[in-house]
């Protein structure tokens, strides 16, 4: 029985000296051992948090510039392509204005000529006339010298055939 | 006691043909020498006489159960080692009150290892009695026991640690650990994070500096009493005044934070009507049950550990007085089993830390707890 009889002595030191370390140890030792775990805890957390925004940041940055790169990609191409419509149609242009002027200048090459011509023909006409005359004059003077006559006869006749 | 008086039991049922043998032939002097050149037949007859020198003071042939109930008990000196028959050992202070007599304190080397009276006291087997058998006036003694002392020591060793651990936390702040931080602050981590919160859960953090100086006192001590010479080697926890101490603590704090759930959940369980009266009777019992249950549980476990390595260290004795051939085998099993043990016991001083602090803790919960 001496063994689970609690001996006064003992108990009265023990609650003592207990209750002492308890005091000492609850004022002194626990607190900044405890604040400073929670602390370094705190630190941790925060840490690992910021480096998954970083890395979220990161992601969501290059997220980012893979749209721009892609986005300028299409814009490069698009304009790529407006350039080359652009060009076709340029050249489309051109050559419809080029051939436009062409048969333009053509046709008034033509009318010019046309009308170079009749003048040429009224000429040719007229000089015609005229050699016909002097031709006629001469070989009427010569042979049959017969007035002014002839000379109106002719000219009917170059009437006539203008109007034709 | 009945876990200890068990083990002890069978030990001596074990052995009970051996000492009885040994016992008959107590008074014949031999040398302890010659027990080798002894027939087998008188191996019993020769061997006991090496205790011979121990008549000297008083003690008889090696008793197991004396040696190991001396070892676990409370002393009023510190008991190093026996030298040519007489002990050594460090006497402490012995404080006595009486109400007539008054205040006596002296140092128990003054009762001379119980050969002598001193202010009418004189040292009865581990027990200071009146000296006069007519004298039946009650005196309290609240002397400084080998457990008080190594009680000190461990509260000494544990401020030191601490508050230079301290320290180093206020000074280093939130670095990692070093030194000594290292060592306590996986246990702080782990009582708080896998002890404390999941018992308690919200607002465990008041019952921290309590739950953790529990948990270190008793790992501390635990450790100390398995280290066989003097710093260590007091039975300190496996003490029933200490362990008593620690769970009344345990029952006065819970009893002080329990909130009017846990008080209503004692006086007045949701159970019906006819079945109250009996509850109410449970409920209050185990409300002391709990912590008596801790008191017994640390007492009996670490006691427990104590006998069994005492036990196997008897038997070296034991086997020793009866051949020298016996001792050494004995010596060498018992010393490979005892070792086995020690390394056991560490494993139990953790344990059993960890045991009482996770109990109390759960205790503390049960009687914060908000709701069902």
């Amino acid at each position: 029985m001496e063994l689970v009889t609690p001996d006064i002595g003992l108990v009265f030191w023990m609650t003592l000296t207990f209750l002492g370390l308890l005091f000492i140890l609850t004022k002194f030792v626990w607190p900044p051992i405890l604040k400073s775990l929670k602390e370094r805890e705190d630190f941790i957390e925060r840490s690992l948090k910021s480096a998954e925004d970083a890395k979220a940041e990161m992601s969501k940055l290059k997220a980012e510039n893979e749209a721009l790169l892609v986005e300028a990609r299409a814009e490069r191409d698009k304009i790529l392509k407006e350039a080359r419509e652009m060009k076709e149609k340029l050249i489309a242009d051109a050559k419809q204005s080029a051939n436009e002027e062409s048969n333009r200048m053509i046709a008034s090459a033509r009318a010019e000529i046309d009308k170079e011509k009749v003048q040429a023909l009224s000429d040719i006409k007229k000089q015609v006339a005229g050699l016909s005359l002097d031709i006629a004059e001469k070989i009427l003077k010569r042979e049959l010298d017969k007035g002014d006559d002839h000379d109106a006869l002719v000219a009917e006749h170059l009437n006539k055939s203008q109007m034709n | 006691m009945n876990k200890a008086q068990k083990f002890f039991g069978s030990i001596q049922i074990l052995l009970f043909s051996f000492l009885i043998t040994v016992n008959a032939y107590a008074s014949e002097p031999q040398i302890h020498g010659e027990e080798t050149h002894e027939t087998a037949q008188n191996e019993h007859h020769e061997s006991d006489h090496h205790e011979a020198a121990h008549e000297e003071h008083g003690e008889e042939n090696f008793n197991a159960g004396d040696m190991i109930m001396h070892h676990i008990a409370d002393g009023h000196d510190w008991h190093l080692w026996d030298w040519k028959g007489h002990a050594v050992s460090i006497p402490l202070p012995v404080i006595l009150y009486n109400k007539e007599r008054g205040l006596d304190v002296f140092l128990s080397s003054k009762f001379n290892h119980g050969h002598s009276t001193y202010a009418g006291y004189k040292y009865n087997h581990g027990e200071i009695v009146n000296a006069d058998p007519n004298d039946t006036s009650t005196f309290y003694d609240i002397s400084m026991t080998k457990n008080v002392v190594s009680i000190w020591i461990s509260v000494i060793i544990l401020l030191l640690v601490f508050l230079s651990v301290a320290k180093a936390y206020k000074k280093r702040g939130s670095d990692a650990p070093k030194g000594f931080q290292s060592i306590v602050e996986p246990l702080i981590v782990f009582l708080r994070d896998e002890v404390v919160k999941p018992s308690i859960g919200k607002g465990y953090e008041r019952f921290m500096p309590f739950l953790l100086t529990v948990f270190f006192f008793i790992f501390l001590n635990n450790l100390l009493g398995l280290i066989p010479i003097f710093p260590g080697g007091a039975n300190v926890t496996g003490n029933i005044a200490v362990t008593m101490v620690l769970a009344v603590l345990v029952l006065i704090v819970t009893l002080a934070v329990g909130n009017k759930h846990y008080y209503k959940h004692i006086v007045l369980p949701d159970v019906p009507l006819w079945l109250l009266p009996v509850m109410v009777i449970i409920e209050v019992l185990q409300v002391f049950l709990k912590p008596f249950v801790l008191m017994l549980r640390l007492f009996a476990n670490i006691t427990a550990g104590h006998i069994i390595i005492l036990g196997f260290m008897s038997l070296i004795f034991i086997f020793g007085q009866m051949s020298f051939g016996g001792g050494l085998g004995a010596g060498l099993f018992s010393s490979a089993f005892s070792l086995f043990m020690s390394l056991l016991e560490i494993l139990v001083a953790f344990l059993q830390a960890y045991v009482f602090t996770l109990l109390s803790a759960l205790y503390f919960g049960a009687a914060t707890e908000e709701h069902h």
